[in-house]
């Protein structure tokens, strides 16, 4: 088992500009099923893809890929063609909520939002519209989600993954990377690693992907990398202290960081005294996480949360 | 993005939302000039003079160069001595404040330097309150907070007394609901005219909040006059930099002098830097990562100079600006590139390091660890430019390379 995406997981993109089309080739390439785009201005047409198959995702295909994905004007069109359940999307920002409520409106499971700088006011709005549906939004500003050898949605290099037993949650991109590097190294693997994004108002937090991988019979660790601002670490680490049978490591980014400073993400922010990466280590420790003291040590601080 | 005081009366007032008075001066001479048409106007022979200054703690702050002088000054001269007598003491005083330095509890010991006032009426205060709008982030709303606390720090309140502390959520669709605005009035103890004058006050602050994309708004103190008016004493705003675009009115207003000239310029190239006070030197892909690279390079004893983002779509010309942007900061004693490329493609970013090197040279230590998308090509660039790069194989394997080879 994984969480959030499978090799049944069939994925449409959502605006199709330069990096839209580069990681949707690279998605191809691993083998995720990729089944059509979204692209108002060039419905009607196809979008073509080939290359050299990225043998460290799905097994068993052949060494090159050539392929013509339908490109549709709406979400729900393209959902009725192709049978799509997922989502991913590069769309500019100034449109981006509005793209996320589109494939609400049409009944996707997974929405995956890679799209950094969405203005605040327009995440609250699509948040809103989110309540009472059965969607699950990933992101906004986040790298993605990746089952290793079954899919991979978003912006992630693919072979730094290994298929295994740790699932792996964080708000940065990059620090996804080390920490699923780390794991693969040292032999652990993921189950799934999900990028929650950097954006203060995110479709899913930390406490929702623990509750997955707590029910998730694959999945043995969880590794949870979070940083300044918001205090969703500390809730993280109530639900691990009070719920969590399963063992669980982590990291905190920006003990550096100088209060009121917005350290690139549009979430990183220490202000009026609160979000600090001192509180969520404390809460973290006192919950039983081990916390890396370096992200060199990320994959190390889950072996002995393991023990 | 922070404007200024007078700025962000300038739009409240634009939306129903009273504000006393006020004349903005970059010069004496304008400060002066603002004093008769404001004292004709308010009726009220009192003045007070404003710093403007993108900081708080203005009214109990000093300057540096005269520390018997705050950067809130209320002048009585006017009741017994006439509109003269207030102009004289503005003269004095504007003379003392444009450019002096102030230092408050916000801006540091450095201080910042005041380049303009605000000349306001004053108010006949009977009550202080505090409000604001800003995002809650449990909630994924905004919220309205109010606290029968005015004119202190809030933060200190949420501290020491945070059930005097009231919240109220705004639903995006709906606004405010006026009976939202009838419970804080009631909560907060005000009644008469002014019941009525603050719930419309609190309902269009929540209308403004939405309208104008602010990260924050926050009316420190809100009065209430004798004759039961509602009145935004002060006024503090910054604004969603991701939502700019659509208010360009709001984007014209920011002061380039509040910032520092390095971050200016990074962020008009598309980047994301902020100066610290180290020695190290630091260009890494992702917020994430460049803050653990800054904590990491702290943690093997060292004092990162930087925080540096590239982001995710950065092009080899932004890395090569980043790269001049750092080099630019006489502190740097070496350089650390942390890479672990995502959507950001390694043999860009060597591209851009080459491009920098060859255009504004290079006098310090380069340590440079690439991971990730097309890392191979990336080191092959890097390798055949024949640069003098020191490679690293992690991040704390390049934090402790770049401390021992920029130790003096």
């Amino acid at each position: 088992m994984s969480v959030l995406v499978d090799k049944n997981t069939r994925v449409l993109v959502q605006g199709l500009g330069k990096t839209g089309e580069f990681h949707t080739d690279k998605a191809i390439a691993y083998g995720t099923e990729m089944v059509g785009v979204v692209h108002p201005t060039r419905a009607g047409t196809e979008a073509h893809f080939d290359g050299e198959t990225d043998h460290s995702g799905v097994p068993g295909r052949d060494d090159t890929y050539s392929v013509d994905l339908p490109i549709f004007a709406t979400v729900k069109e393209a959902v009725e063609e192709t049978g799509a359940n997922a989502s991913v999307l590069y769309v500019p920002p100034p449109f981006a909520a509005d793209a996320i409520m589109e494939a609400v409106a049409a009944g996707l499971d997974l929405v995956v939002a890679i799209t950094e700088g969405i203005p605040v006011a327009d995440m609250i709005e699509a948040k809103r519209y989110l309540q009472g549906t059965n969607t699950r939004l990933i992101g906004p500003n986040c790298p993605g989600v990746i089952t290793p050898g079954e899919c991979k949605i978003g912006i992630m290099p693919g072979y730094i993954h290994e298929r295994g037993r740790i699932g792996v949650i964080s708000r940065s991109g990059t620090l996804t990377y080390e920490a699923v590097h780390q794991l693969t190294l040292l032999g652990l693997g993921q189950t799934t690693a999900v990028g929650i994004g950097g954006d203060p108002v995110n479709g899913t937090n930390f406490v929702d992907c623990l509750k997955m991988f707590e029910a998730d019979d694959e999945t043995e660790g969880v590794i949870m990398i979070g940083e300044i601002g918001g205090t969703a670490e500390e809730d993280a680490a109530e639900y691990v202290r009070s719920q969590m049978s399963k063992p669980v490591a982590g990291f905190i980014a920006g003990t550096t960081a100088p209060p009121g400073k917005r350290m690139g993400h549009a979430g990183a922010i220490v202000s009026g005294g609160k979000g600090t990466a001192e509180a969520k280590i404390e809460a973290m420790n006192e919950a039983g996480i081990v916390v890396a003291e370096t992200p060199s040590d990320m994959g190390e601080a889950m072996v002995r949360a393991l023990g | 993005m922070k404007i200024h005081e007078h700025q962000a009366k300038q739009l409240l007032a634009a939306r129903g939302i009273p504000v006393p008075l006020g004349r903005v001066a970059r010069s004496v001479d304008e400060a002066v000039a603002a004093v008769r048409p404001l004292i004709d106007e308010s009726g009220n022979p009192v003045v007070v003079l404003k710093s403007q200054i993108h900081a708080g703690g203005r009214g109990k702050g000093t300057f540096k160069e005269h520390p018997d002088v705050r950067g809130v000054n209320v002048i009585t001269d006017g009741v017994e001595g006439g509109p003269s007598a207030t102009e004289e003491a503005v003269r004095e005083l504007a003379k003392k404040m444009l450019g002096g330095t102030l230092v408050t509890i916000q801006t540091g010991e450095e201080g910042k330097q005041v380049n303009r006032l605000y000349v306001e009426q004053g108010i006949d205060i009977a009550r202080e309150l505090y409000l604001a709008v800003l995002l809650d982030r449990a909630t994924s709303r905004n919220i309205v907070m109010a606290s029968t606390e005015g004119g202190v720090e809030i933060e200190k309140v949420a501290e020491e007394t945070p059930d005097k502390i009231l919240r109220a959520q705004i639903d995006p669709a709906i606004g405010l609901a006026p009976f939202q605005a009838n419970e804080l009035v009631h909560r907060l103890g005000i009644d008469g005219e002014a019941a009525k004058n603050f719930a419309r006050f609190v309902r269009n602050l929540a209308d403004a909040a939405t309208e104008l994309d602010t990260d924050l708004i926050e009316i420190n103190p809100l009065v209430i006059t004798k004759t039961g008016e509602v009145i935004a004493l002060d006024g503090k705003m910054s604004f969603d930099d991701n939502a700019l675009y659509r208010h360009p009115d709001i984007a014209d207003m920011r002061d380039e002098t509040e910032d520092d000239p390095l971050e200016l310029a990074a962020k008009n190239a598309g980047l994301n830097y902020i100066k610290l006070d180290g020695t190290i030197g630091c260009l890494v892909n992702g917020a994430g990562l460049a803050m653990a690279t800054m904590d990491t390079i702290k943690h093997v004893g060292g004092e990162p100079a930087n925080f540096l983002d590239v982001g995710g779509g950065a092009t080899a010309d932004q890395v090569t600006t980043a790269f001049q942007i750092i080099t630019k900061d006489p502190s740097v004693k070496g350089i650390f590139v942390n890479i672990f490329g995502g959507i950001m493609r390694c043999d860009v970013i060597a591209t851009g390091i080459v491009e920098a090197v060859e255009r504004v040279g290079l006098e310090v230590p380069l340590v440079v660890r690439l991971e990730g998308t097309n890392v191979e090509e990336g080191k092959r660039i890097i390798e055949e430019s024949g640069l003098e790069v020191t490679n690293a194989d992690s991040l704390r394997d390049g934090a402790e390379k770049i401390l021992e080879l920029s130790a003096p």
